[in-house]
């Protein structure tokens, strides 16, 4: 085959085959980034005393504790000692709320009990007292299995989700798939591209140097792909998550992770 | 909310034992060199001495920079040479300043 036919021919060829699809990762394959460390940083996240995340464990057992709002009351007054009473809950949000008909994730449930039940002023997202608090209430969780996330009302904003995941959105026309489905294990410039499971958040980011939570880490992925984020508290925020948590679904928590 | 310190090394230990200590103070280290989004220069505010005393008697210091990154992570060794406290001071720009204690049974 020479001389330009021959090559109209190939390209043809080469549009008909069907684009690689994004295929799920199988579910036994599916596995924290924490394996994709270097032994020095799985070293740091071992060991609570080397673990900068559980400086802000710590700031956030002071919050439980401490009297907040109108009210005067603390997370303690109601929820007792956290160990028992928060062990899991990290694991299973977002969890669809009731009164808003959506999901909401973990931070805009603390901010729900602040307003609803201390009378308190909400948390800012990123502030240092919500990733404290968050992350106090997430470690928790520690060890915990990701739930199945089975309840049918989060079923259309799991699928929103998944869309969201699976889209190819930015200037250099990427989706999250592309990358987390499709290329992980793989380098991308001198990184291990992860599965990116969200099962250490809030994480301490060592190119952050603080800790920052899981839609800090999208709105991140976003800028990179050079898309424009959703604001903080957005709904496509929250779905990402769910589709997120759901597809990590059995991984087990790590809470304050400390990742690259 | 003041500042948190994290310590580990072991609770007991033989005579003469060498022993790993590490310590981490929850710092941003602002370097100095940044600006803010209408210019200005952020100031410096970073941990600039680290000492550790073993029953009062210095045993390690460290000069600290702007290179450091944010909660400073500092481990060293030490012999092991009696029962005591082990004392971490940490000082810094604009009058920081932390400590954490802690007891070694040396036998």
């Amino acid at each position: 085959m020479n001389g330009p036919a021959g090559h109209i021919v190939v390209v043809t060829l080469l549009l008909c085959t069907p684009p690689a699809v994004a295929a799920d990762i199988p579910l036994d394959q599916r596995r924290s980034s924490y394996a994709d460390m270097t032994p020095e940083n799985k070293a740091m996240q071992d060991e609570d005393s080397s673990n900068p995340g559980m400086l802000a464990v710590l700031d956030g057992g002071a919050l439980w504790n401490a009297k907040a709002g109108a009210l005067g009351k603390s997370c303690a007054d109601c929820h007792g000692d956290a160990a028992e009473s928060m062990k899991g809950v990290a694991a299973r949000f977002p969890a669809f709320n009731q009164s808003g008909g959506r999901p909401i994730d973990l931070e805009q449930r603390i901010n729900l009990s602040r307003t609803q039940d201390q009378k308190a002023q909400p948390l800012a997202f990123e502030s240092k007292e919500m990733l404290a608090l968050s992350a106090y209430v997430a470690m928790q969780s520690r060890g915990e299995p990701i739930a199945q996330f089975d309840d049918p009302r989060l079923k259309p904003f799991l699928d929103q989700g998944r869309g969201l995941f699976n889209e190819r959105q930015g200037q250099i026309n990427l989706s999250c798939a592309q990358c987390h489905d499709d290329n992980w294990g793989k380098h991308l410039a001198g990184n291990v591209v992860p599965q990116g499971h969200p099962n250490g958040y809030p994480i301490y980011r060592l190119e952050w140097q603080s800790l920052g939570s899981l839609q800090r880490r999208l709105r991140n992925c976003m800028i990179g792909m050079r898309a424009e984020p959703y604001p903080y508290g957005a709904l496509e925020n929250v779905e990402m998550e769910l589709f997120l948590m759901w597809r990590a679904r059995g991984i087990k928590m790590e809470t304050p992770g400390v990742r690259p | 909310m003041a500042a948190r310190t994290l310590v580990n090394l072991p609770k007991t230990a033989k005579r003469g034992q060498v022993i790993e200590i590490k310590t981490l103070v929850s710092h941003m280290m602002e370097t100095g060199f940044r600006h803010d989004n209408v210019g200005a220069v952020i100031p410096r505010d970073i941990v600039t001495d680290f000492v550790c005393t073993y029953n009062d008697a210095e045993i390690f210091r460290a000069t600290l920079y702007p290179a450091i990154a944010a909660n400073p992570f500092i481990t060293f060794h030490t012999v092991a040479t009696e029962s005591g406290t082990i004392t971490f001071k940490w000082t810094g720009d604009n009058g920081f300043d932390a400590e954490a204690s802690a007891h070694i049974a040396v036998e």
